[in-house]
């Protein structure tokens, strides 16, 4: 297999944490999830059929296409979140940097490959153990540490002035955008390489949802994020690359600017023209 | 038109009055108990019911310090047997039991819940009663176990799988395993509801006269040990109300009002616990 040369010890220099200021970008593209020849299955019923695509490392990914077409499944086949569906099973490859994604540890997947989900799911603790939670899960047990790791995550997720005054009050006394930032910060406290999000923002009011663009723009120098959304104009603003998914299919993956200027595909052009969908 | 019109109305209004009528009828049953209770057993009820042994027939005053007590332990007992038992499989029943092994599991709790308590305690005087050779507390604790094992089990059950899933999966998506997600964020979200189901079960069982009948059986003084008979209100109240003295029937109304009185306080705790301390914020 060619990832077998690809060795990570070879190449030192390409840490997916880039400096602060750079633009975020590598000029070669390097992917950093590979995914082929996904067939995805909930007892008989075919979800994925045949979906091959690679996440380019510092980038922001969208994937897009109707209710039911697929895109969460796929999602969730990267953090293998689709294990806690009994029924579920996949066939094909996914590979994390050089790592057979499929077959590794799976608390150690997710923890590299993290996820926001639709819905706000604080826990219900304070915003203080919400946010250490994955380090404590993973072993971090020092209290001046976690304080460390858990300010430097707010701040990250642009939620630390607003409640570095009441780190120990419950989650829920926090607003919606407020709450869905935080489980972005509870995220990013274990320092994921990868970020997923599941329509992070279809719960949350315009200003809100301005805010968590805002923030996953200045989140890809650091981290790769694959977002899932059914807001055209959030992708079109947001995404490098772009994949329109119709049922179980992915039909066209490319820059954002290609999809949503000039798509190479009839389906791709009646979803993102409003046709139908 | 118009005639349906008021046909509707006329319709609308007696189901109106049939629920309403059906509702009160319950509502009052329990004002009439307590009312009926106070009136019959309200005078017995003093500083010496709290404090004193019975009196023999025939000999005014005394209490049912040692019924009491004994029924507190009995309940001691059933919960530190039930809690735990009820608890964990309560866990594994919403979490780890898969589709056949749940509803095998459920079918049973749901049946053991339903044999009546006499039958269970025949089953604790055999286990218990007839290889220790004695009645004890032990043994009426063991009988009340088995009827609260069922209740624990299930209400437990029933509040882990309220826990939405989203919550589970944010817990493993940060890498948690799945003992780790139920053990931290999973049984938190539940705990409420569950100490609010456990409450109930032992207010449930606290009541229970027929399984203690040939367990804990009844004594006249303090009981010296948990593996010695003891007094217990309801067992007392039975006692007392098929006597022929009047003095005890008094007796057995005020127990009744003190039991019932400790269940109704109970479950208005257990409510109070579940009232909702601050709401979602979305």
């Amino acid at each position: 297999m060619l990832m077998a040369i690809d060795m990570p010890a070879l190449r030192p220099d390409v840490s997916p944490r880039a400096p602060a200021g750079d633009s975020g970008h590598h000029p070669d593209g390097r992917p950093k999830i590979r995914v082929s020849q996904i067939h995805f299955y909930y007892g008989s019923f075919q979800a994925l059929d045949d979906v091959s695509l690679a996440i380019g490392a510092n980038r922001i990914t969208a994937l897009i296409g109707p209710s039911g077409c697929g895109k969460s499944t796929f999602l969730r086949v990267l953090n293998r979140m689709y294990e806690t569906v009994r029924s579920a099973r996949v066939e094909g490859s996914v590979f994390l940097d050089d790592q057979d994604a499929l077959a590794m540890d799976v608390t150690e997947l997710r923890r590299r490959v993290g996820m926001v989900f639709q819905k706000p799911n604080p826990f219900p603790k304070s915003i203080f153990d919400n946010v250490a939670y994955g380090l404590k899960v993973n072993g971090l047990r020092n209290r001046a540490r976690l304080r460390e790791a858990v300010e430097r995550s707010l701040r990250r997720a642009a939620l630390w002035e607003e409640v570095k005054g009441k780190l120990h009050d419950s989650a829920y006394a926090l607003s919606g955008g407020q709450q869905q930032r935080l489980c972005i910060a509870r995220a990013l406290a274990v320092d994921p390489e990868v970020l997923l999000l599941d329509e992070p923002s279809s719960a949350l009011d315009p200003i809100a949802t301005g805010k968590i663009e805002e923030l996953l723009f200045h989140l890809k120098q650091s981290c790769t994020i694959v977002i899932v959304t059914h807001n055209m104009q959030q992708a079109a603003r947001i995404a490098d690359d772009t994949g329109f998914f119709l049922m179980g299919r992915l039909i066209e993956f490319d820059k954002a600017r290609v999809i949503f200027k000039t798509p190479a595909r009839k389906e791709t052009e009646d979803y993102i023209t409003g046709r139908f969908g | 038109m118009m005639y349906r019109f008021r046909w509707r109305k006329i319709v609308n209004l007696l189901m109106f009055g049939i629920t309403g009528l059906c509702t009160l009828v319950t509502v009052a049953v329990l004002f009439l108990i307590l009312g009926y209770l106070v009136w019959k057993g309200g005078t017995s009820i003093n500083l010496d019911f709290f404090t004193q042994l019975p009196k023999p027939p025939g000999e005014a005053g005394g209490g049912m310090a040692n019924a009491i007590l004994g029924s507190a332990q009995l309940v001691l007992v059933a919960a530190l047997i039930g809690v735990p038992v009820g608890f964990v499989g309560g866990v594994y029943l919403a979490e780890f039991g898969g589709p056949t092994w749940s509803f095998v599991i459920r079918y049973v709790a749901d049946l053991l819940n339903g044999v009546p308590s006499i039958v269970l305690g025949i089953f604790a005087y055999s286990m218990v009663v007839l290889p220790m050779r004695n009645f004890s507390v032990l043994a009426g604790g063991f009988a009340l176990s088995i009827i609260f094992i069922p209740l624990a089990v299930r209400t437990t059950e029933q509040f882990l799988r309220a826990v939405e899933q989203p919550l589970r999966e944010g817990a493993l998506a940060l890498g948690a395993s799945k003992w780790k997600a139920i053990a931290t964020v999973v049984i938190p979200a539940a705990m409420r509801g569950v100490a609010t189901g456990m409450m109930l079960g032992i207010a449930r069982v606290a009541g229970e006269t027929a399984p203690l009948l040939f367990t804990s059986f009844n004594n006249r003084y303090w009981s010296s040990g948990i593996d010695e008979p003891a007094a217990s209100l309801p067992v007392m109240i039975f006692t007392y109300a098929i006597s022929p003295y009047p003095d005890w029937h008094r007796q057995a109304w005020a127990a009744g009002l003190v039991l019932l009185a400790l269940i109704l306080v109970v479950n208005v705790i257990a409510r109070v616990l579940l009232l909702p301390k601050h709401a979602h914020g979305h």
